[in-house]
């Protein structure tokens, strides 16, 4: 029965991503139910920008749904509020009055925060599970807070609550008013992106989540805060302010930034990848942003440039996201265990699930052939042509934001090294790894299909930019600045940058090859000598021989111990007779999170007080309560 | 046909010079530090002898770790290709800096793998140590790469060459000569030179690179050599063809790829001189003080940019 729903639910999400694609292509409808909801009733439309999002949506539902059979298809809870957390996907970017969006965008956090819940209640640690689902269900409701308080200013402001009004009456509103209600709405789809510092739930629901959910969480949900920044800045709010573009872009680049760094140090791996969603979100609001201030400042080749480039990294994220969190519940499926501690050597056990999360480790790296690469290489060529742009100090954030994406996928390197060389790699650290047992085949299926997208979307450039760059004009109305040249080249910009993909990937096949040729026709001896890791005369080889996690990531803890504040405690517990005598030590080394500690923590104390204070009027007794609904009513009388 | 003709003589030039860059270096440092030292083309018989012994591989490896030095070749070849050696139009015409830079990354991050693989300590301790030295130069290398291509137009690496050979000032710029230091320590961090790690050590608690190769022996550690070599010569090539262009032909005719190579040969015995100088006067860096050298260029890559909008 699970099985059926999730089979639905794929089929389901291949209808869905035909009509976005369609709609994407330019095939627009509209659809209308007055009596359905109330205020306004039901209206969904269909325009290029929310085609590709449901394309996404409907795309990653398939090849995560298959998985779902193999992962969770005897487990009858959480099936239903999986089909649900789909429906809702699809319908947030269809929404066209303020009703239909609240109603969808709400239906699609509850339905997620019951996945969590669920996760969390078959996970090993209820207590801290408990708390990841609290801390989701705070974040995306003070998200929603913002989001209605802008939407509802805006339809005092406009006279309507249909969001195309809002496009047509938006140029008339003052330049302050503006700013407010794209900052509420900014805040609020920021918090649902995982943009830092509203990313605190993310590292903590994303993990506690089974996994397809997982994958869905990081790999399109998300994403539907940037659909969200992209119809407020440059649809309901247009014309752009430039303070809009370098807020984004500053947010992007610290975003980026923070995630990889708090990747590197996890030894979770599922929120290893949840603070690497962070990361590939930083990189989609740095070419947001980039595309806002080049739209501000009347560049609209470049913001159409930067904006394909934002798309264009979502559509990858979305695919090798899912795919390393299917490959991750593999691990955890066959171990039971996400502590990267408590792993190793699973690529012998798991050989289709290892070769898998390689590819997606490959791609989300921004390594070459994959198709991370394609696309960060496209946000970088249009953020290195910012010289166009007349303010220095604009100037100045864009070299800030390239100085951090070059970091962020520096250390992005980095991290997916430990990910998979810690996970899959050496001998295994503990009985779970060593017994570990591979996916079944759906899950292989799903996983299999995903890395050939990665590869299908970075070979496909040529065609897949274009198409992106059509769907970003409809925001931005320019000739694109991407031409498609002999040999399937992008270029860019005239002859500003160029890349063809195809003719890397062809060479680096060929570059691979010839080794392996001429050794051959050289006849070089093929016989290969097994023996034992060298160890300096040690007997035995064991796992506690080899780099651990957290070892692994110890220079890079160093380098940033100001960004961790590591605080290190080390006890020893020494016999009485003789401190040479150690009978235990015991060694920690916890990440404190700045954000939590100097953001949250204050705040919450705030609202505590606060909460405190006004429990004055809070006495019990029915009287006085009765007392203040006739002072109320008095007072509502007189204002009246 | 050219095209053909060109990318099997570029191969060949940077297959069969960058060992002897490497060897020459070695004769250099131990000349200047009065050995006789061996002659610049022992990596070649080095080469040769390693190809005829039996590969040992550790039973705890999997595929990854005998799929990486081809992996690392092939990396290095497509770099080869898209690096502007003998002319400015290279073979893969269309490549920028930044597949060049992602392709050595792609290089180190199965290395690094690799190193991991056999599960012994000092694999794990040169991974770890390689990655942060690369995703802390990274920064360096595009701010760099971001000054070059502001005042090129192009970040096509032939485009910036044809530019700076065009407008000779440019290379006495301030943004330009600025970018050139920058790049220098990142070249010297990157290919694992002095004072970030000493490419004749094998002590294990300086060790970088040598510790994560450690594992490597018979043809696989030809293979991975032959790419490290590889990869300093396309280093030090684009440190030469990018910030003194002169000599770097435009054309694909036999006499002009003659002269590009007597060109490039020329300004890569110059760095080479330079490099062994400086690996002679200088010691290594201690571990932990290498994220200072690196944001010490960073610093210099920073100013190189913000150079290009003061003086624009």
């Amino acid at each position: 029965m699970p099985a059926l729903v999730y089979a639905l639910t794929a089929l389901f999400g291949a209808a869905a991503a035909a009509t976005g694609v369609a709609g994407m292509l330019g095939a627009p409808w509209a659809l209308r139910i007055d009596w359905l909801v109330p205020l306004g009733g039901l209206a969904l439309e269909m325009d290029p920008l929310a085609g590709m999002f449901v394309a996404l949506v409907g795309a990653a539902a398939v090849p995560v749904s298959v998985y779902a059979i193999g992962y969770a298809g005897r487990e009858r809870r959480g099936c239903l509020a999986y089909a649900v957390f789909v429906a809702a996907m699809l319908v947030v970017p269809l929404a066209a009055n303020v009703m239909t969006f609240a109603l969808a965008w709400e239906l699609m956090s509850l339905a997620s925060y019951v996945l969590v819940l669920d996760g969390a209640r078959a996970g090993r640690e209820p207590a801290a599970s408990a708390h990841a689902g609290w801390v989701y269900a705070v974040m995306t409701h003070a998200g929603l807070a913002c989001l209605l308080a802008g939407m509802l200013l805006l339809t005092a402001w406009t006279g309507s609550p249909r969001f195309a009004d809002w496009a047509a009456a938006a140029p008339t509103l003052s330049a302050g008013a503006r700013s407010l209600v794209w900052a509420l709405l900014a805040l609020g789809f920021a918090a649902k992106a995982g943009g830092v510092p509203l990313h605190v739930w993310l590292p903590l629901a994303h993990p506690a989540a089974p996994s397809h959910v997982s994958a869905l969480m990081s790999g399109v949900m998300i994403k539907l805060g940037v659909y969200g920044l992209l119809r407020a800045s440059f649809v309901w709010l247009a014309p752009a302010l430039p303070w809009w573009g370098a807020t984004l872009l500053l947010v992007g680049a610290v975003s980026a930034v923070t995630g990889v760094l708090y990747a590197i140090v996890d030894r979770d791996l599922k929120r290893l990848l949840a603070f690497s969603s962070i990361e590939n979100i930083g990189i989609v609001l740095v070419g947001t942003g980039a595309a806002v201030a080049f739209a501000a400042a009347a560049l609209p080749a470049l913001a159409l440039l930067a904006l394909a480039a934002a798309l264009y990294h979502v559509v990858n994220h979305a695919a090798f996201k899912s795919l390393l969190f299917m490959a991750a519940g593999g691990v955890l499926h066959g171990t039971g265990t996400r502590d990267m501690e408590a792993l190793g050597g699973l690529i012998k056990r798991q050989p289709w699930t290892a070769a898998c999360f390689l590819a997606g480790a490959v791609a989300i790296a921004g390594l070459p052939p994959l198709n991370g690469f394609v696309s960060e290489w496209l946000t970088f060529q249009a953020l290195l042509q910012n010289i166009r742009l007349p303010q220095p100090s604009m100037n100045l954030a864009f070299a800030l934001a390239i100085a951090g994406l070059a970091l962020a996928a520096g250390l992005a390197v980095a991290a997916f090294v430990k990910a998979f060389g810690i996970t899959f790699l050496a001998l295994p650290r503990s009985d779970a790894a060593a017994g570990a047992h591979e996916a079944p085949v759906p899950m292989r299926v799903a996983m299999v299909a995903t890395a050939a997208a990665c590869a299908g979307l970075a070979l496909g450039a040529s065609a897949i930019v274009p198409a992106l760059a059509a769907v970003a004009a409809t925001l931005v109305p320019a000739p694109a600045p991407i031409t498609v040249g002999a040999g399937l080249t992008l270029n860019i910009s005239g002859d500003f940058a160029s890349l063809s993909m195809p003719a890397v990937a062809l060479a680096l096949a060929g570059g691979i090859l010839l080794p392996v040729l001429l050794l051959v026709v050289a006849r070089a001896r093929p016989r290969v000598r097994r023996y034992e890791t060298w160890g300096c005369g040690r007997l035995l080889q064991t796992a506690r021989m080899e780099y651990t996690a957290t070892a692994f990531a110890d220079p890079l803890t160093r380098v940033f111990d100001f960004f961790y504040r590591p605080a290190a405690r080390l006890d020893v517990d020494a016999h009485p007779e003789s401190r040479f005598f150690v009978r235990r030590i015991r060694y920690e080394n916890p990440t404190r999170f700045i954000v939590d500690e100097w953001l949250y923590r204050p705040l919450g104390r705030v609202l505590r007080a606060a909460a405190r204070r006004a429990a004055v009027v809070q006495s019990g007794s029915p009287n006085l309560y009765l007392a203040y609904v006739l002072v109320a009513l008095l007072l509502l009388l007189l204002v009246a | 046909m050219d095209a053909l003709f060109l990318s099997v003589l570029q191969a060949l030039v940077i297959a069969l010079g960058a060992p002897l860059l490497v060897g020459t270096l070695r004769t250099l440092k131990a000349r200047l530090v009065g050995r006789r030292g061996p002659a610049p083309w022992q990596p070649f018989l080095d080469l040769r002898k390693l190809f005829g012994k039996t590969p040992v591989v550790s039973e705890t490896t999997s595929w990854v770790f005998r799929a990486t030095p081809y992996v690392l070749v092939g990396a290095m070849l497509v770099a080869a290709l898209a690096a502007p050696v003998l002319t400015s139009r290279p073979p893969l015409a269309f490549a920028g800096i930044l597949l060049l830079m992602s392709l050595f990354l792609l290089g180190t991050f199965f290395l690094a793998l690799a190193g991991l693989d056999a599960g012994s300590a000092f694999g794990g301790m040169g991974s770890s140590r390689e990655v942060t030295v690369a995703g802390l130069a990274e920064p360096t290398v595009m701010l760099a790469v971001f000054a070059l291509a502001l005042r090129a137009s192009t970040t096509n690496l032939g485009g910036i060459v044809e530019r700076v050979t065009i407008e000779p000032l440019l290379a006495v710029n301030p943004a330009h000569l600025l970018a050139f230091a920058a790049f220098f320590i990142v070249m010297l961090a990157e290919t694992g030179r002095l004072p970030v790690d000493n490419p004749a050590t094998h002590l294990e608690l300086t060790m970088i690179h040598e510790a994560m190769v450690l594992e490597y022996s018979g043809r696989h550690l030809a293979l991975v050599e032959w790419a490290s070599a590889m990869k300093l010569f396309v280093f030090l090539t684009l440190l030469a063809n990018l910030f003194f262009p002169w000599g770097v032909p435009a054309d694909v005719t036999p006499p002009a790829l003659l002269l590009g190579l007597l060109a490039l040969a020329g300004k890569l015995a110059l760095l080479a001189i330079a490099l062994a100088a400086l690996e002679t006067a200088i010691a290594k860096l201690r571990l932990f003080r290498v994220p200072e050298l690196l944001a010490g260029s960073f610093a210099l890559a920073v100013l190189s940019v913000s150079a290009v909008f003061l003086l624009r």
